[in-house]
């Protein structure tokens, strides 16, 4: 769910550990180390997280390592550019009142 | 027409704050109406097909401009902004919240910043909205991108006859 996202991205906890995981994936007690938080408080985060799929879990042999989902991210970058766009469209229109109410004056 | 007028548009997900930067090639004075007369304000604040309908508008500060978006098939959705400090032809800010068509607010809302600026004869706009909460913000950019689509098809509708006669 969209709104999801937006409240994982919400707590700055939760921005670091998507700051860390982008650089490389990581076993959860090493995420742990970069935080004062209980190791239980990090794997809440990692399970929001995870539950909004903005990263994902990969085991290799024993460990799990969490990475960024790179395409989730894109597709928050994809809503604010069409919100972009709205405001263009906004623009524009109102670059043409302008002309109008211009050209009227004279 | 706006070849090469200036348009900046930032967001900042963690401070929930939407910056956009427009220049417009007029005077300061008729942009300051077109931000703030309703009648000049119906004409342009709602990407088309949507339709901006204010029902008041009392541009003073604790005054309120009630208005809805109107889809092409009639569909409204109605927001309250409510003036909360104007410095004539230089700022003015409004709280703006969602409503239902009885005016009953909702909870959450964000706070909009303009900012008005001449050189040259063309006017500088910045405006500058802070969203209570990212859900708040989620919803903008929802609603916003609703208006997005409808906006493609109109594009498309006008598109096809040219493709047609092709």
């Amino acid at each position: 769910m969209r709104r999801d996202i937006f409240q994982a991205i919400a707590d700055p906890t939760r921005r670091a550990i998507i700051a860390l995981v982008a650089l490389q994936a990581m076993t959860p007690n090493a995420i742990a180390e970069h935080f004062d938080t209980t190791r239980q408080g990090v794997s809440k985060h990692l399970r929001i997280l995870t539950e909004c799929e903005l990263i994902k879990q990969e085991h290799r042999g024993r460990e799990i390592y969490y990475q960024l989902e790179i395409d989730k991210m894109k597709e928050i970058d994809k809503w604010l550019n069409q919100y972009r766009i709205i405001w263009e469209t906004r623009f524009n229109q109102l670059d043409n009142v302008l002309a109008t109410i211009k050209k009227q004056k004279k | 027409m706006n070849d090469d007028l200036l348009f900046d548009f930032t967001v900042d997900k963690a401070s929930k704050t939407v910056t956009m930067v427009r220049e417009f090639a007029a005077e300061l004075s008729l942009v300051w109406d077109a931000y703030t007369k309703p009648e000049i304000l119906d004409q342009w604040w709602a990407p088309k097909p949507m339709a901006s309908r204010t029902k008041f508008m009392n541009f003073e500060v604790g005054g309120r401009r009630f208005y809805a978006m109107v889809s092409p098939d009639g569909e409204e959705r109605w927001s309250i902004q409510k003036y909360t400090s104007i410095s004539p032809k230089t700022n003015f800010k409004f709280f703006s919240v969602f409503a239902d068509k009885d005016e009953n607010p909702q909870l959450q809302g964000s706070e909009w910043d303009f900012n008005f600026s001449e050189q040259n004869g063309r006017t500088k706009v910045i405006i500058t909205i802070y969203n209570e909460s990212l859900a708040r913000m989620e919803r903008m950019i929802e609603m916003g991108t609703l208006q997005g689509c409808a906006m493609q098809f109109k594009n498309l509708e006008e598109l096809l006859p040219t493709l047609s006669q092709k």
